[in-house]
């Protein structure tokens, strides 16, 4: 499956030789690994929960992956992001993409992750010795989605 | 018109309700009328859902502007801007 929304871990190699394998048209795997901080605005984070919109959040990614296939050259793409307790130095998300050529790997990789971040419903409530606090959205996300929507 | 509506991350903990569902007045149109008309309940829906706060809303799954017609048996969201990656 190209979509996964899961509690568990995942293996970064194992899914990025799974996404080519059988595929000799590939020459180029570009992927992104998000990881959990434990420093975010100032405060140490002890961990966080990552809640979303079962239903909604599948075809948020889907389209997502469905912009970028129709934009760039790409043979294969995949999401993966974890949801539930989370702790620093944990995986929170990956996305892989094959194609012939590096350039359009690249661009697509960065495309899905920047659109991920604006439009896939996903929030993140971080564990700090304060309590718990719901991180706010970055104005800077909203400027790296808009940057693609001009080409 | 009967809709379904769902909140999320803060608006969920500050409203402490996850999921209602509802019977709206005829003059309640769009995604917009219904945020004023939540509104009018008072108290913490008020202050949640007042004007200015970010907020957004997906109508059956898809993200949509304040000025999307509603529909009926739709299921409507509303949470906070999103944070996920």
């Amino acid at each position: 499956m190209p979509i996964r929304v899961q509690e568990g871990d995942f293996d970064i190699s194992a899914e990025i030789a799974g996404l080519r394998r059988g595929d000799p048209r590939v020459g180029a795997v570009v992927s992104f690994l998000g990881t959990v901080r434990d420093m975010n605005d100032g405060s140490s984070v002890k961990g966080m929960t990552l809640e979303h919109y079962p239903g909604m959040t599948e075809k948020a990614l889907q389209d997502i992956l469905d912009q970028a296939k129709a934009r760039w050259d790409i043979y294969q793409s995949l999401v993966i992001h974890r949801v539930g307790p989370l702790l620093p130095e944990d995986q929170i998300v990956m996305v892989a993409v094959t194609s012939a050529h590096r350039g359009e790997a690249f661009a697509a990789c960065e495309f899905i992750m920047d659109y991920l971040k604006t439009a896939a419903p996903f929030w993140k409530k971080e564990n700090t010795p304060e309590g718990g606090r719901w991180v706010d959205a970055r104005v800077t996300d909203e400027t790296a989605m808009s940057r693609w929507e001009k080409k | 018109m009967k809709l379904e509506l769902k909140f999320f991350a803060s608006l969920r903990e500050a409203l402490k309700v996850s999921e209602e569902k509802i019977t709206i007045p005829d003059s309640v149109k769009t995604i917009a009328d219904l945020r004023i008309h939540l509104s009018q309940r008072g108290g913490t829906w008020a202050e949640v859902l007042a004007n200015g706060k970010s907020l957004r809303c997906a109508l059956n799954h898809q993200m949509v502007d304040p000025s999307t017609p509603l529909q009926e048996g739709a299921e409507v969201a509303f949470f906070p801007p999103v944070t996920g990656g």
